[in-house]
């Protein structure tokens, strides 16, 4: 079987494009024991700044955009019980998160530290409870929840009975985050 | 030289018989190269429609998958050959496993067994080209881009990791989050676009290309077995169509195919999956099966005896492969009658594939045979198959099944059944046709060490298995504890598999030193008796000369050497062939196949591309049907050529 | 046997060699193995597996045999090799179309027998071997078992357990079996077949230990990361002892004894360990986990992986996904001192 020029072309081609692409690689951390545990970073809780607004740098949360994370933190939102209070986005006893109103802001650290330290009227502390690693996958599936992640990081549908979509596609437009950073 | 039977024309009273000239056949090659000619090129390979030049990709490309699938197998073992090893983690050898059987199945297995019969069965037949020569250019990039699709995932730590048979609810939207399992979805599309693509074309080429003179019980029994093998891809694919499609709407669009809660059930994905699935395996198994008719026929110089059974046993097997796929499911709870019939049936498939075997070995006992590397590769089938195929009969039975059904009985069985009925054969056809295909002969000394390196390779590997599964170990664990007492037997196992990948080396070895330097072969280095070996090596671009008559199962055995008779008058400055009735192969039109274009390659990168994007979101099946349907316009633009013929209403006699 | 032509491969004699080395390797008796049935169901499949494997092995001989005699003959078949001189075969050996046809048929009927005694042992095993059998319901999880002895009188008798079954020798076990999540399937090799437990579906499987001892088994459909380590012990035991077990397991909890324990109950009902365990008697009632009320009287700690002992308990409890990447029980922060304390009263909990 000779192999011609062209055919050498397309393999090499092939072959570089795989190597590339073996760069950015998807992360699944089971064991991730170095997350931060407290919000090192300033959290703000207030879009008002004295003078000129500074632009404040979010905690890396690197599991933004981890469909992994997002998977595990909706299994623990029903396993910790978050859905008795906030039924699956859509609030009750407690506020729905599922719209755009984020009372203590939608930045990572600020749910990280919601749900760590709780909130008068209510949310209780779940410090010393729920392991760090897997308050940050809460994190993200709220933040999900709230319609701040990207569709392919989502789930779909559950295998119960769903009357409706999936509880991460219901908010289709952007909460208002904590600040504007300055431009 | 060779004997003229020319086509009618409407203007020409009568047949002109005769022996043609040295000089007319040199004009008519120099206008065959002329006409037929591609060039050299990037472009001119990207717009190739040449059978033999795209089945050439498919089986490069097949072989590269086949090295690489075999690579993943070597770190399983690796990873298995010691108790509690740390070699891969369990979600990589998660990935590894459902990436080596995905691979080996839709990415090796079948496209290799289209492959070598979309290059061999035209020139068997005795025609210039495919039917639909742009489509069979875009099954090959369709599946190409299914494969790069299914490996950059890979790489990118995105491969599906729930097994190849991708059992729901694990596959389902609840429990495999992120995108793995979409692409795989998504590759099975392509791998079964390109499927398809390569059946249809298998199919119409046989019944409508034939020389004449080639009626349905003339046709060589390898080609047989692709037809058949064509026929099971048609009724077998759809069902994975829709399984896969099923499964990829529950992940995108929130259906609910296999939602227990909501009237699905996880059970329809393995009765859909396990359709397709159990027909797979034959039909990888029914080319194999002709091949192996090839190299005895010509091995022992002998007819196969008995061709009448030979055909209806393999079409057999094909209608009773779609009979089985419920031994797949009997740990299920599906009611025990309905179960025991596909016991029966499990056992019954046995007794076509039986009637092969004992029909070669008449044919072996009344021929002389020649133990070259590709007759040692069909005497490792036999020794190999049949040992798989009394441990198939063994696991139809229920209750042994339900002790076996997801150990590792089970994977020595399909091991030895795919290696030895599947890659045996075709390693066999890969040194019997690789003269024809490339104009060197393989090197015999390295072929009977690919061969025996081979053969105790695999058994050294899969034959431990069968202890394994009855010793309690289960399939698709990343490791195992030591007090289970497996360990010795798995590092048996896992030597095995570095004497297999020394016979890989051997065999490429072989194959880059052959054709630089080896051996030319000549047209009929075997003296071989279809029709292919009638045409110089490597074959030309346009096939033969003259589209040559069939009088007998073995055309090169009843005619004179030199002496075939042709047909002569089709056109030598268009792609022309000759069409022929089904039954009797007499002919009945003219045929223009179409030339070289980039449409295939533009249709694989937008309807793929499509594909691609419809694993992100549902508009991408929209835009690439808007895509698609503009392309087609463009492929299905009418062409008439002036003086077009019409088909003839009463064909000639043949002699 | 020698071989008599060296170019073909002498299979009876590699294979007899291979059998016995493979023998000699793994030895038949196991603890998680179909070779060594400690029940009915298990021994009639046994039986079933040896007649099958003996009539296969028989037909694999004469196969042999049979290829190695037309190569034979076919070696002294007198056609010549001048590839002028092919035929096609219009006159066959008489014997050839025999040979065909008989072969055909013993096949035939070899495989009718084949599936008359496969339907037959099929039948046999699959009513239930005993009058009154025990019902205990699993549940599968990804990746660990959920074992109920319901009650049917008291449904204050029910008991729950993980990963370990008590069964009373001689008396017939009916298992009713659901999924949690997705597939899996039961099987102890030593007593039975495997059985699926499919999410949406209710699947029955019985058996019967005839003999006392501890079986393994081990899940048997893939189901995800830790399918390798979804393990689980049948114990099988006299029924005097079976009945006393039963009655440990119904009891609450019992009372730390030493003020290590004491600290260790604290340690566990004041962090994580609450949020996803249960222990019968405290405050301690979620079933995310397995239930621990009574986790000291197991052989082994997650599901099968570990022998339940101090250190293997710290080692999990500290990092779970050293052990079982995947699990879903996550790496915990925890002080030796209140690690020390938690596993000793983990270790109470009898």
């Amino acid at each position: 079987m000779t192999r011609g020029n062209p055919e050498r072309v397309a393999a090499a081609t092939l072959l570089v494009a795989l190597v590339l692409l073996g760069c950015k690689r998807e992360q699944r951390r089971f064991s991730d024991m170095s997350r931060p545990t407290a919000s090192d970073n300033g959290i703000i809780m207030s879009e008002l700044q004295p003078g000129p607004a500074v632009i404040h740098s979010a905690v890396q949360n690197s599991y933004d955009d981890n469909a992994y994370a997002v998977a595990e933190g909706k299994r623990l939102f029903d396993q910790m019980n978050c859905s008795g209070c906030h039924s699956h986005g859509g609030g009750g006893i407690g506020p729905p998160l599922t719209d755009d109103d984020w009372i203590y802001g939608s930045d990572p650290q600020n749910i990280f530290a919601t749900i760590t330290e709780g909130r008068p009227n209510g949310m209780p502390s779940f410090r010393g409870r729920i392991p760090p690693q897997q308050i940050w996958e809460l994190t993200a599936y709220v933040r999900a929840l709230g319609g701040l992640q990207g569709k392919a990081i989502r789930t779909t549908r559950d295998d119960h009975m769903m009357y409706k979509e999936s509880e991460q596609a219901r908010n289709k437009g952007h909460p208002s985050p904590t600040f504007v950073p300055s431009k | 030289m060779a004997h003229a039977y020319a086509l009618p024309s409407p203007n020409e009273p009568d047949d002109r018989r005769g022996f043609i000239s040295e000089a007319e056949e040199q004009d008519v090659r120099t206008r065959l190269e002329q006409s037929w000619e591609e060039g050299s090129g990037l472009y001119a390979w990207l717009t190739s429609t040449s059978h033999k030049s795209i089945a050439k990709r498919y089986i490069v490309t097949a072989l590269v998958f086949f090295a690489l699938g075999g690579i993943e197998a070597a770190v399983m073992r690796v990873q298995l050959s010691r108790p509690e090893n740390h070699f891969v983690g369990p979600d990589l050898y998660n990935q590894i496993f459902t990436v080596h059987g995905s691979t080996m199945m839709f990415l090796f297995a079948v496209p290799v067994m289209e492959a070598i019969g979309l290059y061999m069965v035209p020139i068997m037949i005795g025609t210039r080209n495919v039917a639909f020569p742009r489509l069979n250019a875009l099954g090959y990039w369709m599946y190409l881009i299914g494969g790069v699709l299914l490996y950059v995932a890979f790489f990118s730590n995105t491969g599906p990791d729930a097994g190849w048979f991708a059992y729901v609810p694990l596959a389902g939207p609840a429990y495999s989050p992120g995108k793995r399992i979409d692409i795989w979805a998504q590759m099975i599309t392509f791998t079964e676009i390109a499927g398809l693509i390569g059946a249809v074309e298998i199919i119409t080429t046989v019944f409508k290309q034939r020389a004449p003179g080639m009626s349905l019980n003339r046709i060589p029994l390898f080609v047989w077995s692709e037809v058949i093998m064509s026929f099971m891809i048609i009724f077998a694919l759809p069902a994975i169509v829709i399984a896969s499609g099923a499964l990829a709407a529950d992940r995108l669009v929130d259906t609910h195919f296999f939602n227990p809660a909501e009237g699905g059930d996880a059970l329809l994905w393995q009765h859909l999956f396990w359709f397709f699935g159990h027909p797979e395996v034959y039909i990888i198994l029914i080319p194999a099966l002709g091949m192996i008719s090839s190299i005895v026929t010509t091995f022992t110089r002998r007819s196969i005896f008995g061709y009448p059974a030979m055909v209806l046993s393999l079409i057999s097997t094909a209608f009773l492969g779609f009979s089985l796929w419920v031994h797949h499911m009997f740990a299920t709870p599906l009611p025990q009658l309905g179960q025991s019939l596909f016991t029966a049936a499990s056992a019954a498939i046995a007794i076509p594939t039986g009637i092969q075997i004992f029909c070669w070995m008449a044919t072996i006992w009344s021929g002389r045979p020649r133990y070259t590397t590709a007759f040692m590769f069909v005497i490792g089938f036999v020794l190999l198959f049949v040992l798989g195929g009394l441990s198939g009969v063994m696991i139809s039975s229920i209750p042994y099944d339900l002790q076996v059904h997801d150990t590792f009985f089970v994977v020595a069985h399909f091991h030895y059944v795919l290696i030895g009925g599947a890659v045996f054969p075709l390693w066999g056809a890969f040194y019997y046709w690789f003269p024809k295909m490339t104009g060197r002969l393989l090197s015999e000394r390295a072929g009977k060490w690919n061969f025996w390196l081979f053969f105790a390779g695999v058994n050294l590997t899969f034959f431990p298995m069968h202890f394994l599964g009855l010793m309690g170990m289960p399939r698709r664990v990343y490791t195992y504890l030591p007090e289970m007492g497996w360990g010795n037997l798995n590092l048996v196992s896992s030597i095995g598999a570095v004497v297999i990948v020394a016979s890989a080396i051997v065999f490429v070895g072989n194959v880059v030193v052959s054709l630089r330097g080896g051996t030319p072969s000549g047209d009929n280095p075997w003296g071989a008796s279809t029709l292919e070996w009638a045409t110089p090596s490597p074959a030309p671009i346009y096939n033969h000369l003259f589209i040559p008559i069939v009088n007998g199962r073995e055309p090169l055995w009843t005619n004179p050497p030199g002496e075939l008779p042709v047909v002569t008058g089709l056109r030598t400055d268009r792609h022309e062939g000759l069409i022929t009735s089904l039954m009797d192969a007499e002919p009945e039109h003219r045929y223009e196949f179409k030339q070289p274009t980039i449409l295939p390659l533009i249709l694989a990168l937008a309807g793929g591309g499509s594909i691609i994007v419809a694993i992100f979101t549902p508009w991408g099946v929209t835009i690439g049907a808007a895509l698609t349907l503009l392309i087609l316009f463009c492929w299905f633009w009418p062409t008439i050529s002036p003086d077009h013929d019409t088909p003839r209403r009463h064909p000639r006699e043949m002699p | 046997m020698t071989c008599a032509r060296p170019r073909i491969p002498c299979e009876s004699s590699v294979r007899h060699s291979v059998i016995a080395l493979a023998i000699a390797l793994s030895g038949c008796s196991g603890i998680q193995s179909a070779l060594d049935p400690k029940g009915p169901k298990a021994a009639g499949v046994l039986h079933l597996t040896w007649f099958l494997v003996g009539t296969a092995a028989v037909v694999y001989v004469v196969v042999v045999a049979m290829l190695v005699w037309v190569l034979r003959r076919g070696s002294q078949s007198p056609v010549d090799l001048d590839p002028k001189l092919g035929t096609e075969v219009t006159e066959h050996h008489g014997g050839m179309k025999t040979w065909v046809v008989s072969a055909t048929v013993m096949t035939t009927i070899i495989l009718i027998g084949f599936v008359f005694v496969d339907l037959s042992t099929a039948r046999s095993l699959s009513t239930v071997g005993g009058a009154a059998p025990l019902r205990i319901d699993v549940v599968g999880h990804q990746w660990w078992w959920e074992v109920k002895y319901p009650d049917p009188n008291d449904p204050q008798n029910d008991i729950e357990t993980a990963n370990e079954i008590h069964v009373p020798v001689g008396r017939a076990v009916l298992i009713k079996m659901k999924s949690g999540d997705v597939i899996h399937s039961f099987w102890a090799p030593n007593l039975d077949g495997k059985k699926d437990l499919i999410p949406g579906h209710e699947t029955v499987t019985w058996f019967r230990a005839d003999t006392v001892g501890v079986y393994r088994g081990q899940c048997a459909e893939f189901c995800g990361y830790e399918h390798a380590k979804m393990a689980f012990y049948v114990v099988a035991e006299p029924r005097i002892e079976f009945e006393r077990w039963l009655a440990q397991q119904r009891a609450e909890a019992s009372t730390p004894g030493d003020s290590l324990a004491q600290g260790g109950e604290r340690v566990f009902l004041s962090s994580s360990c609450a949020m996803c365990h249960s222990i019968a008697g405290t405050g301690a009632g979620s079933n995310n986990g397995p239930d621990l009320t009574h986790l000291a009287s197991r052989r082994t700690i997650a599901a099968g992986t570990l022998p339940n002992t101090a250190a293997n308990l710290e080692s999990w409890i500290l990092d779970p996904q050293m052990i079982k990447p995947g699990a879903k029980m996550p790496a915990n922060r925890i002080d030796p001192q209140s690690l020390r304390a938690l596993v000793a009263y983990l270790q109470e909990l009898k």
